[in-house]
């Protein structure tokens, strides 16, 4: 199928890009390693956890999920370049599929996060990180990580496509990924907020996200004001069908939007 | 056989605030060329993009090679080249990468894509450049990387929005050599330009619009013969205007226009050099001495000036 080659096309011209300008792929690296060393550093003493092995623990799983939600920002603004630069009207006028380009960008972003994910994984480890729960599990967790970006990637699609200027699309995905990480359960507990901000955070997909890490990295979670409904009884669950309905959404919306593009 | 048909184009932007295109209509006959001339905002990139499938018209019909550009989009994006007023090549790569990147785009196996894009970096005279990103290219050559990218597979008909805006002459002349050496290769191109100069070079016929409508169609000849063909245009000292307008009068047949502030007369002729000598002498013997003297080739302005008895209204230029 002529879609998949196109897309692969495309993906290799992102991996093609971060080899002539390495400075994107350290720096991508950099910052979330970075986040991992000052809230374990800064916070890790100062919140209380009840599990063993401290706030490292529970850190982690928040700041993986954290970094693959900015996948979004990462597409989004990937994108508003190649609008800029009249590239999308260049492969919109080549006889290639028009899911193409879109699938291949979000493809190539997720192995960018490949890399991110192990760098950060490494550090993590180095600081004190140990999930119990076997190489089996852990595995599935990065495998569910991935996955949660790629799906994100679509929305970033979407706003890179409809946003006119790129610092407009630095704004909304920033608009977009930091209530979405914060209001969660990523670097504190739920349990601390008010109890009506509570069901926002425990039902946000991060949050299930987060609860489907832990779980999945052998913790145990804490919900507050939802505790025993299904989010919380089953992050996992939840949390693939939070993809699926992004997926749903916004697939072919951007699919569309791309088809329609003009700047 | 008719390469390219659009009939009745009407393209609204901002939901219809702004007319792109006013009912406009063209045709290209196979194996020609075509030059959309037009001032700033005329409607010239709107064309093209309608034409090469990237946007859609309010109303209106269009066929590039036959097929018709509204059903069937993916069949004419298999025959056509498009190099838009921006050149449109990833800038962290390098031209080469550029190349083989839309080769694979193209279908073409690696193989196939490597040595398609060997050979046009070669006839674009961009070997020595081929391993540097585009960041590094000067104007001209990014034009040329461009329209290179749009060569891959022979399209049978070629878009080129404005191919030498922003280049130096020198760039200019490169491109318009380029440009010929397409044209003897067979290919239907339409281009868009703001200089009647570069039509006059390269097309067989020329439209002129304004307001996103056609306000004029022929050939360069029949167009320049409208507008009046070559101005003869004199500058001289304040005293020796008056004389010095009676004689371009005389000798032109045709009333000369005076720009007071650089003192210069100028007047359409019919036989350029032959006027430039009869003048020069009228004048010599009355004892004038020219400052400057010149003959000049019709610009754009100047058919505007006589379709529409206005200026190009120039638009102000968006960033
Ligand atoms: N995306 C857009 N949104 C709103 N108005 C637009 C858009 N694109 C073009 N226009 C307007 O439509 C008109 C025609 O624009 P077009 O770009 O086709 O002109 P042009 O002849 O290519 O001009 P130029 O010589 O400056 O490239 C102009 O008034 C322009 O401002
Ligand atoms: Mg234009």
């Amino acid at each position: 199928m002529s879609v998949i080659s196109d897309s692969i096309v495309i993906t290799k011209r992102q991996l093609l890009q971060l080899s002539r300008v390495p400075e994107v792929l350290i720096f991508s690296t950099i910052q979330p390693v970075m986040f991992v060393l000052l809230f374990r550093f800064v916070f890790g003493g100062s919140i209380e956890t009840g599990q063993p092995g401290g706030y490292v623990q529970l850190l982690m799983p928040g700041i993986f999920v954290q970094t693959v939600a900015f996948t979004l920002a990462a597409t989004a603004s990937g994108l508003a370049e190649d609008m800029k630069k009249g590239l999308i009207d260049r492969f919109r006028s080549l006889p290639i599929a028009r899911s193409a380009l879109t699938i291949g960008r979000t493809l190539g972003d997720s192995l960018l996060n490949i890399v991110v994910l192990a760098v950060m994984g490494l550090t993590g480890y180095l600081v004190g990180w140990r999930p119990t729960s076997g190489l089996f599990n852990v595995a599935l967790a990065f495998l569910f990580l991935l996955f949660f970006g790629y799906a994100l990637s679509w929305v970033g699609i979407y706003i890179g496509l409809s946003a006119r200027d790129a610092r407009v699309v630095q704004n909304v995905s920033f608009l977009v990924t930091f209530p979405l990480t914060f209001l969660s359960n990523a670097f504190a507990p739920t349990t601390g907020m008010p109890r009506p901000l509570q069901y926002v955070a425990e039902w946000n997909p991060v949050s299930t996200m987060v609860a489907a890490c832990r779980q999945l990295f052998g913790l145990e979670n804490q919900f507050g004001a939802t505790a025993g409904s299904f989010p919380s009884e089953n992050p996992l669950t939840m949390s693939l069908i939070y993809m699926a309905i992004i997926m749903i959404i916004f697939v072919p919306m951007s699919v569309k939007k791309y088809k329609n593009a003009s700047n | 056989m008719k390469s390219v048909i659009a009939e009745n184009l009407v393209k609204t932007y901002n939901k219809g605030e702004v007319k792109a295109l006013d009912g406009l209509s063209l045709d290209v006959e196979e194996g020609t060329v075509l030059s959309v001339l037009g001032p700033n905002g005329a409607g010239k990139t709107t064309t093209v993009r309608i034409l090469a499938t990237l946007l859609a018209p309010d109303s209106g019909r269009a066929s590039v090679g036959g097929i018709d550009v509204i059903a069937h989009p993916e069949k004419v994006r298999e025959v056509i080249g498009l190099s838009g007023q921006y050149a449109a090549v990833d800038e962290t790569l390098t031209g080469w990468d550029n190349l083989v990147m839309f080769g694979r785009l193209y279908h073409l196996n690696k193989k196939a894509a490597i040595k398609r894009a060997d050979e046009l970096l070669e006839r674009f005279s961009l070997t020595d450049s081929a391993k540097r990103p585009i960041k590094t290219y000067s104007g001209g050559m990014r034009r040329r990387l461009d329209l290179a990218a749009s060569l891959i597979v022979q399209p049978k008909v070629l878009f080129l929005d404005e191919p030498t805006t922003g280049l130096d002459p020198r760039g200019r002349q490169e491109m318009w050599g380029v440009i010929e050496e397409l044209v003897k290769g067979g290919v239907t191109l339409l281009l868009t330009t703001q200089y009647l100069e570069e039509a006059d070079q390269l097309a067989d016929d020329i439209v002129v619009i304004d307001h996103g409508k056609v306000i004029a169609r022929g050939s360069s000849d029949s167009l320049k013969k409208e507008v009046g063909g070559e101005r003869l245009e004199v500058v001289v000292e304040q005293s020796n205007i008056a004389k010095t307008l009676e004689i371009v009068a005389r000798v032109s047949g045709n009333k000369p226009t005076l720009d007071e502030g650089l003192r210069k007369i100028s007047a359409p002729v019919s036989s350029g050099s032959l006027a430039l000598m009869e003048v020069l002498r009228s004048m010599d013997s009355d004892g004038i001495h020219p400052l400057d003297v010149g003959l000049k080739r019709p610009s754009l302005d100047d058919v505007f000036m006589s379709l529409t008895g206005h200026a190009a209204e120039v638009e102000e230029v968006k960033s």
